[in-house]
């Protein structure tokens, strides 16, 4: 075990500049926060915020919000990536790219595309007059921030599902099939259970982005009660640096729980990508 | 007695088999179609707003549709009021590279090389801030420096913000490509023939590992240039970047003005996004790490 080309000073040496940034610039900051939402009696204060009715609807709408957003990108992507993955067709790969475009807009553009869709100029809009003579207009609520969530978040699961898919052994699903199996039976027993560690994963890292997430809120509407957006009118509004800073632990709790839970039933390392 | 049972059991079984294989055949192509539909949907959802906001920011004016005319007036009045945001955003984001190149490399290398307890924790730490809210990184860096008005209402209060977001992307990328090449059979030869540690470093890791740090790279591009979630909180009205620009201009100026801002912003990750599609890196930056590492440690060490 002992490296004669690496000794420890090394080591050490070459980890400890990163170290020290992530000590000055994170964990040191993150202390001061902590500090900070305790407010010299973290236990009445913490019970103050736990107990607070506004806060906690507000945590529960963006848990409910972040799981509906996980489980409509997890069914979604599997029905699209199994296809995806496994079917030949012309354009595959321009279509490919152009799905994966998506993956590196900041959550303020993603608010806006959904704004393009279903704003008050809105494309949907204008179909929906046509089509009903009424004007459908779902861009500045929590449904089109199920919406941007969801142009967020498909791109990265589509990703993991077709790369998982294309890892199936596609002889069990003949066998299955030659058994009498019936499509749904093969998709529950045989392709699902092959899928779903990375399946889990992809979804940790939707649920985890989905409850931090608050460019795209901020975009749609500034009065969405989500967690991120109380947070900042806690912060810049009100000037409750307490509250803000209390809140602040409790998503990230709740959010560092989900991805470990996640970890620990994958074994891969999960992390959100906001 | 119980073959014949099983004779029996296996009869009707193909006798459903075969009833099932007839409607079957007719349900497969219906769910076929149905996964036709839900692709070509998803495409529609994804693609058509992009194309939309590009049209809508070349338009005269996008209420009465693009027979107003198509123009350029919104792309250069967005250049003439936001060219600052453009290059702070590119001076914020080579910043942060080029940091997250100089500490980052080496701490994925160590990282890859050690798989020691210490060194997981290490890993662990390291990827906190990504796994944790933005808002969470951004509040504590203003408890803790905000008041140090220098530091404060500098571009360098951002830079820092991206580089403890971003240098997970870098050292995963890196460690994953250390993680899968045998580096410490190249090093111990190189040893025995008298290299010193820093010529291993440059001569051995550095070109080894370059594909995991062109992807690093790139990933931390991409993800400085569109920061949001932490910038927002982090900037001053003299440090606007472009997201927080967007953000602005999605706010209070008319639709077109936001949409040419948006052709901006498309313009600047164009490049790298075609640039990761190209090299094959993964956007989200997890599947280096996810699969590479792990396959790694399951097979035993060679020594």
């Amino acid at each position: 075990m002992h490296d004669i080309t690496f000794p420890l000073r090394w080591r050490i040496a070459l980890i400890a500049p990163a170290l020290a940034v992530f000590a000055a610039f994170w964990l040191l900051p993150m202390g001061m926060l902590v500090q900070v939402s305790a407010d010299g009696h973290a236990f009445d204060t913490y019970r103050a915020l736990l107990a607070n009715g506004r806060y906690m609807r507000s945590l529960g709408a963006t848990v409910v919000l972040s799981a509906a957003v996980t489980l409509a990108t997890l069914a979604l992507s599997v029905i699209s990536g199994l296809l995806l993955a496994r079917r030949e067709f012309f354009g595959k790969r321009t279509l490919l790219a152009l799905l994966t475009f998506p993956l590196a807009f900041p959550g303020v553009v993603v608010g806006f595309m959904v704004i393009m869709l279903a704003g008050r100029q809105g494309l949907i809009g204008a179909l929906s007059l046509r089509l009903t003579g009424d004007k459908w207009v779902f861009a500045y609520s929590m449904t089109g921030l199920f919406f941007g969530y969801l142009y967020f978040s498909i791109p990265r699961v589509i990703v993991t599902v077709m790369a998982s898919a294309t890892k199936l052994d596609r002889s069990l699903e003949e066998a299955a099939r030659s058994l009498g199996a019936s499509p749904w039976q093969i998709m529950r027993d045989i392709v699902l259970p092959a899928l779903s560690p990375g399946l889990i994963a992809a979804g940790a890292v939707c649920f985890a982005t989905a409850m931090g997430a608050f460019g795209t809120a901020f975009t749609l509407a500034t009065d969405i009660d989500v967690l991120p957006m109380t947070i900042y009118t806690e912060f810049t509004l009100n000037a409750n640096m307490v509250t803000a800073a209390g809140l602040t632990i409790v998503l990230g709790v709740v959010t560092w729980l989900v991805l470990a839970v996640a970890r620990n039933v994958t074994g891969s390392a999960v992390a959100a990508t906001a | 007695m119980s073959t014949m049972l099983e004779t029996r059991t296996e009869a009707s079984a193909m006798r459903r088999a075969m009833l099932r294989v007839k409607d079957g055949f007719s349900l497969r192509h219906l769910l076929a179609a149905g996964q036709w539909a839900v692709t070509l949907l998803i495409c529609a959802f994804l693609i058509v707003p992009v194309v939309m906001s590009i049209l809508a920011g070349l338009t005269v004016n996008y209420f009465r549709g693009v027979s107003s005319g198509l123009t350029l007036q919104w792309l250069e009045q967005v250049w003439t009021q936001y060219h600052d945001s453009v290059f702070l955003s590119l001076e914020i984001a080579a910043a942060t590279l080029i940091i997250t190149l100089i500490i980052g490399v080496p701490a994925g290398y160590v990282l890859a090389r050690s798989k020691t307890r210490a060194s997981r924790i290490v890993e662990e730490l390291l990827v906190l801030p990504i796994a944790l809210p933005g808002l969470a990184s951004a509040l504590a860096l203003l408890v803790l420096y905000g008041g140090i008005t220098a530091f404060r209402t500098s571009a360098a209060f951002i830079v820092v913000g991206h580089v403890v977001f971003t240098l997970p992307f870098m050292v995963r990328a890196v460690a994953a490509v250390a993680a899968s090449t045998d580096l410490r059979t190249l090093e111990e030869g190189a040893a025995s023939l008298g290299a010193t540690f820093w010529q291993r470093f440059t001569t051995i890791v550095v070109p080894n590992v370059r594909p995991g740090i062109v992807a690093g790279a790139l990933a931390v591009l991409t993800l400085s240039i569109g920061e949001f979630n932490l910038t927002w909180m982090l900037h001053t009205p003299d440090t606007k970047t472009l997201p927080v620009g967007l953000a602005d201009t999605y706010a209070s100026l008319r639709i077109e003005v936001g949409s040419a801002y948006t052709i901006v912003f498309f313009i600047m990750t164009m490049p790298l996004l075609v640039a990761m599609q190209w090299l094959g890196v993964d956007a989200t930056g997890q599947r280096g790490l996810g699969n590479k590492p792990r396959r790694q440690r399951k097979t035993p060490s060679a020594s």
